[in-house]
This record gives C-alpha cells, structure tokens and sequence, in this order.
C-alpha cells in the first residue's frame, strides 16, 4: 500500500477563502482611507486657494509681535514665534511636572488615608474623592482663579506670612537667594552629596546582600546632601544675600512670584488628580493580600517595615500603569490653562493662529508637543514599571 | 476521697461588639493616635462648621435682590443669583419665552436615560424610544415645524445642549470604539496599523487641541461652499476623542477573554461576526464595564469644555448669564457652586449606577 499524501493546498481564489477576504478587506478599507484622505487634503488646499490662506512653517521667524505674561526665559514681543512656542512648551511643562509632584504625594496621602484606622480620616479622604472626581476640572481650574482673584485683598495690603511670603491678588510672592559664586558652589555640593548617597547606598545594598545587616541609608544620604551644601556655601564666602518681597504702594515688589493663572492651574490640577491618583492608590494596597501583612506580624515586622517592604513593592506593581496614566492626563488637562489666560502651548498657538490664520500648522504644533511629552512620560514610566515588576526565573 | 463539687462561675457577658458605642471604641478612639486625631477633627469641626453654617444658611440671602446681597457681601451667601438667574444658566442663550421647548425635551432625554438604567425596560422597543424621543428632542429644540419658532443652534444652551453633546457623543462613540478595538486586534496588519495609529493619536493629545480642530480646521476640510454646523463638528470631536479611549478599555476586554472561546465558536462553525456577536463580544463587554462607566462620566464632564469653543452649555451659559450683569457678577462663586451641585448630581449618580451594574453582573460568578 502506498502512502496517500496529502493533495497540495489548493490556492482558492474564491471570495470563500478567508486569505482573499483577508486581502480584500484591507485593500478596500486602505482604498477609502486614501480616498478621505485624498479628498479632506484637496478641500483644504482648495479652500486656502480660495481665501488667501498661506500655508506653511516660515511664520515661525517671523516677530510674533504679542506679550506673554510670565515667561521661564527672556522674551520682547519683537521676537520670532518659535521663541513664542517654546515660552508656552516651557510654562506646559513647568505646571505639568510641579502638578506631578504634588499630586503624587496628595495622592497617595489620601488614598492611605482610606486604610487609616480612624473613622473620621477614612470618611474624609472618601469624601474628597467623590467631590473633586465628580465635578469637572475647568469648572476646578475657574473656581480656583476666581478665589484667587476676587476674593484675595488687593496687591497693596496683602495677606503675609511671617512678613516674608505675600498672598494678595497679585500671586505669591516670596525670597529667593541672589544668585551667585555662593550659592553656585552649594547646589554644587549639594549635587556631589546625592552622587555620594546614591554611591553609598549601593554600597550598603551590596553589604546587605553579603552580610544580611542593614547599614542606614537615609539619615547618611540627606547628611552628605546638608554637608555638601554648605561646604560649597561656605567655600564661597558664606553669601547672606537675599532678594525679599516688600509692600509697595501699588503691589509687592522683589522677590520672586507665582502668578495667580499659575496657582489656579497648578492647585486645579492637583486637587483633581489627586483624586483619582488616591482610588490607583487605594486598589494597589488592596490587591496585596491581607496575608502578607499578617505574615509580616508573624515575623515581627513592624508596621513601617511591613509597608515599606512587603506591601508597597507588590502594590506599585498595581499602581504604575494606571498613575502613569494618570500622569498624563493632568500633562493633556493642562491645556485647559487656555480657560484663564495662563499663556501655555495652547494659549499661545490660539493666539499665533488669530494673529496668522495659520491653523493646520499650529494645531499640529499643540499635537506634537503633546505627543512628545506623552511619549517621553510613558517611555520613562514603563522603565520605572519594568524595575518594579514581577522577577521571575 | 472525693472531690467535692465546686461549681464554675457563670462567664461574664461577652463585651457587645455591635451598636453605636464600640462601634466609636474601635473606629474613633482605637490607639492614642487615633484618639488624638479624632480630637483635632472634632475641635476643628466645632471651629470651622458654625462659620460655615453662618455662611451658607444664617445670613445667606435668598431673595433675588442685589441690594441685599450687597449688603450681605462678605458675611452671607448669595443664593439669590440663583434664584434670578437660574434660567439663564440652564437655558442658557435660548429665546426666554421659548424656554419651555428645552424644558420638555430635556425632561424627556431626562426620563430615557433614567428608563435605559432600569432592567425592566431592556428590550427591544427601548431602541424605538431613542429613535423616538431623539427626534422629538431635535424637533423641540430646534422648532420650524407645528408652528414652533425655529431657534438656530448656535443659541441653545446650558443644561440641555450638556446632555446632548454627552449623550449623542456617548451613543456614538461606543460602536466605533467596540469596531476600533476589534481592528485592533485583527490579524490584517493594514487594518491594525491604522486602529493603532487612530487610538494611540487621540489618546496623545488633549481634547482642547481636537475641540480647535473641529472649530478652526474642520470648515477647511469640507468643500468650498458647504458650512457644517459647529454644533455638529464639536459632536464629531467630542465622539472621535472618546472613541479612542474607549477602545482601549474594550481592548482590555477582548485580551482577557481566553483563546479557546474563539477557537470553539470555529470549531461550531460560526463566522468572524457571529463568533464576535454572540460569544466574544458579551463575555468582553460584561468583564469592562466598571471602565466603560467611568468613561461614560469622563465625557460627561469633558463636554465643559466645549465653552471654550464658545458653545455655551451649562459652564459657558453660567459664566455668560454673570458676566454680562455687573449687579450680579460679584455672586459668581455662588453660581459656580449651584452648577457643580448639578455636574456632582449627575457623575455621582451615574458612578452609583455603575457599581449596582457590577453587582448584577457578578452575581452570574457567585454560585
């Protein structure tokens, strides 16, 4: 008997074959996307045609010929409107990353607050919850700038604190150092004394690992930074300088300040988010399981200990990808600092486009500044995530 | 010898572990800390709450009289510009006379959405009554037929074009994104390509740029001579923007289906779209719908921002009704407060509704 091979595969090319269905899909859903494509461009470059519209990224040199109301580097209105641009990316950036910050450590307060063992702390933080996540963030964002700037006393006789930080309509104003050989030398030092407690706590890790005796790693590191600091300070001339905001007859003067459009965006932003960082927070340190804190008692653990190095590492694993996008969003809401005139990329490339008429470009600007930042923010929280993971063999 | 009988005490009661009192013993005053912090709170509540109270209610004043809420500036609240401009805020531009049209079709749009959350009215006349209730909305609103005055869209407003936007913008966005997320996972890579190229666009930039877009470019993009209204651009934005996210969350869904069910809904012969219809889909979407909740509240509360388009729903229409009245423009906080009271009403109704919803599903898991 002879083997019977199987017949070869017969090609089919019938629309009963699921690989030329297959082929057929895509190539009709490309042919309509082209086609939409096709047809939304040459409206476009027919409807510039016909308005007069010019197209095109050299008004980027040209003067943009508006003010910006506070501004992270030296700009003059004479200025070119890429100068303009990165003005507002650096304001979107300046919100977003303090936002960030303190969103995380209100955040994450909060949403331990909702294990605390008190019923008053527990029902507040649920309380917060449900009142800042419910009520729209522009609705947050003019409240906030409405508070600040009606109902705080005018720059004149402003409310102080300790006579050096002044509250009034016209922002925080508070000291600053004046800037100098000094002080260059303490940030200095105190960057070599993070270096150093970076190098220091590889040092007592590797100990730990060989030895199993903790070496402390906090209290050595922050003293490396402190000594660090005023060595620097002191190596130049120990300056006492400061620049000190002072009532005026009209506004504060000196020092440095926040406006309110920054305060209301930054405080908007955080108070919402916040929220919604707490429930991330909340569900990360309920999916570790009530045994491992139980198992932790019976080692004698002690409740610091058992946060820090049982409960919390398995928790991260929970929380890093819905904080980071949590991240983002309060980078995306930003653009709603529009709402209240805090010049950010938005604001300004609303006002390139009412000066130029130049929209694509500009809305394709906002588009790719966001998706750089949100590229970049989700790039560096998948490394952070990646080292929090699970190890396994 | 034997041991004489000695009786054994009777057990004290055991300590009562339920009712108010050790309910307190436990939650308020369980360690020194918790002592203590309960203490702060009470003395800051006793500090803060008069204050409060004497804010709000003593010395607030009702009455829709600007005068008297002048006078009570800084000492009272002003719930009197509510009570004289409430309609301006909830209608919003539309004609005063005509302001019962809005009235009705959002009590009607109102009363589906409430119906669409009870079980007893899921069946397949609900269908008929969105159709139904969808047209009348539109025919009230916009007028020009049984003798209604016709009222442009650019003059609706307030509450009603709020629940318009979020609703049609959440009914078509759902369907798109349940396509998107399926594309998405298609094993035809152009097909795939362009489902991750729309969602991963969207989701990297924030909603205000799409809202200029569909205000400044959308009108470049049609053919010379055709004008879109902007209510139905903005519609166009707010849908293609929630889409995106949306898929996502079916996505995750889909992912956590197991590959088996697909391959027995081959094996039994069914097509792509029967398998996805009657095996996939339903198992994906009852595993995603405490996100799709929290996304459906997420587009309500992002339709705010179509004020900044100068489409005036309820926050636009607020800040309109005030800024025009220097009498009243003072009391803005306390408008503010009434208008987040009715976006608080509504996002924490429908965050409720979401969890009986994950009760009623989960009751199937729960032998």
């Amino acid at each position: 008997m002879t083997a019977r091979s199987a017949p070869p595969p017969k090609r089919d090319w019938s629309l009963r074959s699921r690989a030329v269905r297959a082929v057929l899909y895509q190539v009709l859903a490309l042919t309509l996307i082209v086609l939409a494509v096709w047809f939304l461009a040459h409206n476009t470059l027919e409807n510039m045609r016909v308005r007069g519209i010019q197209s095109g990224f050299d008004f980027l040199g040209g003067p943009a010929g508006f003010d910006i109301g506070e501004a992270a580097m030296p700009y003059e209105s004479t200025e070119p409107y890429w100068k303009a641009f990165l003005v507002g990316v650096l304001n979107t950036l300046r919100v977003a990353i303090t936002g960030i910050v303190l969103t995380t450590l209100l955040g994450t307060l909060i949403g331990v607050g909702r294990f605390s063992a008190n019923a008053i702390v527990r029902g507040l933080c649920y309380g917060y919850v449900e009142l800042f996540r419910n009520i729209p963030v522009l609705l947050q964002l003019l409240v906030w700038y409405l508070l600040l700037t009606e109902w705080l006393p005018d720059p004149a006789e402003p409310i102080s604190l300790g006579g050096l930080v002044f509250l009034s309509k016209g922002g925080l104003s508070y000291p600053v150092p004046v800037w100098g050989l000094g002080q260059g030398l303490a940030a200095l030092g105190a960057v070599a004394g993070v270096v150093g407690g970076w190098l220091w706590a590889k040092r007592a890790r590797t100990h730990f690992e060989l030895t199993g005796i903790q070496k402390p790693v906090l209290l050595p590191t922050l003293g490396l930074v402190l000594a660090g600091g005023l060595a620097g300070w002191l190596a130049g001339g120990a300056p006492m300088a400061w620049n000190l905001p002072k009532v005026g007859d009209v506004a504060v003067e000196g020092g440095s300040a926040l406006t309110p459009e920054f305060i209301s965006v930054l405080l908007g932003l955080t108070f919402y988010t916040a929220a919604f960082v707490a429930e991330v927070v909340r569900a990360g340190i309920a999916s570790v399981p009530r045994g491992q804190a139980e198992a932790c008692g019976a080692l004698g653990l002690s409740k610091g200990q058992q946060m820090r190095l049982v409960v919390l590492p398995q928790a991260l694993r929970v929380i890093i990808p819905p904080m980071t996008n949590q991240f983002l969003n309060l980078t995306k809401n930003s653009s709603l600092a529009v709402a209240i005139g805090y010049p950010d990329v938005v604001s300004i490339s609303n006002t390139a486009i009412n000066q130029t008429g130049r929209a694509v470009e500009c809305i394709a600007l906002i588009m790719l500044v966001y998706l750089i930042t949100s590229l970049s923010t989700s790039g560096l929280m998948n490394w952070y995530n990646n080292r929090a993971a699970i190890k396994e063999r | 010898m034997s041991i004489p009988f000695v009786a054994i005490e009777a057990r004290p009661a055991p300590v009562s572990t339920e009712g108010l009192v050790p309910w307190m013993r436990r939650n308020l005053f369980g360690n020194p800390t918790s002592t203590v912090i309960t203490l702060i709170m009470l003395a800051l509540a006793l500090l803060w709450l008069p204050k409060l109270l004497n804010w709000a209610v003593v010395h607030a004043v009702v009455a829709a009289n600007a005068d008297q809420c002048q006078a009570a500036r800084g000492t009272g609240a002003c719930w009197g510009v509510v009570a004289e401009k409430y309609r301006l805020i909830i209608f919003g531009r539309y004609p005063f006379e005509q302001q019962w049209r809005p009235l009705v079709a959002t009590l009607l749009l109102g009363g589906l959405l409430v119906a669409s959350c009870v079980r007893h009215f899921w069946r397949p006349q609900l269908a008929l009554a969105w159709v139904v209730v969808l047209a009348l909305f539109f025919a009230l609103m916009r007028g020009g037929l049984l003798g209604l005055a016709p009222v442009e869209t650019d003059r609706w407003g307030g509450l009603p074009l709020t629940m318009l936007l979020a609703t049609l913008s959440i009914v078509g966005a759902f369907p798109l994104a349940v396509l998107v997320a399926l594309g998405r996972r298609s094993k035809m890579p152009a097909i795939k390509t362009v489902c991750v190229l729309y969602v991963e666009l969207i989701r990297g930039v924030p909603l205000v740029s799409v809202l200029f877009m569909a205000s400044f470019m959308f009108p470049l993009f049609m053919p010379p001579g055709t004008s879109i209204d902007v209510l139905v651009r903005v519609l166009v934005g707010i849908t293609l923007f929630a889409a995106a996210y949306m898929a996502e969350i079916v996505r995750g869904g889909l992912q956590a289906i197991p590959k088996g069910q697909q391959e027995a809904a081959d094996t039994l012969g069914l097509t792509y779209w029967q398998a996805q219809r009657k095996i996939i889909l339903p198992q994906a979407l009852a595993l995603v719908v405490p996100g799709i909740m929290n996304n459906f509240i997420a587009i309500f509360k992002d339709t705010s921002l179509v004020t900044i388009v100068s489409l005036y729903e309820l926050t636009g229409s607020m800040s309109l009704a005030l800024n025009s009245d220097s009498n009243w423009r003072p009391f803005k906080i306390e408008a503010y407060l009434f208008i987040a009271a009715i976006y608080f009403a509504f996002c924490f109704s429908m965050s409720r509704y979401s969890l009986w919803i994950e009760k009623q599903l989960s009751r199937s898991k729960n032998r």
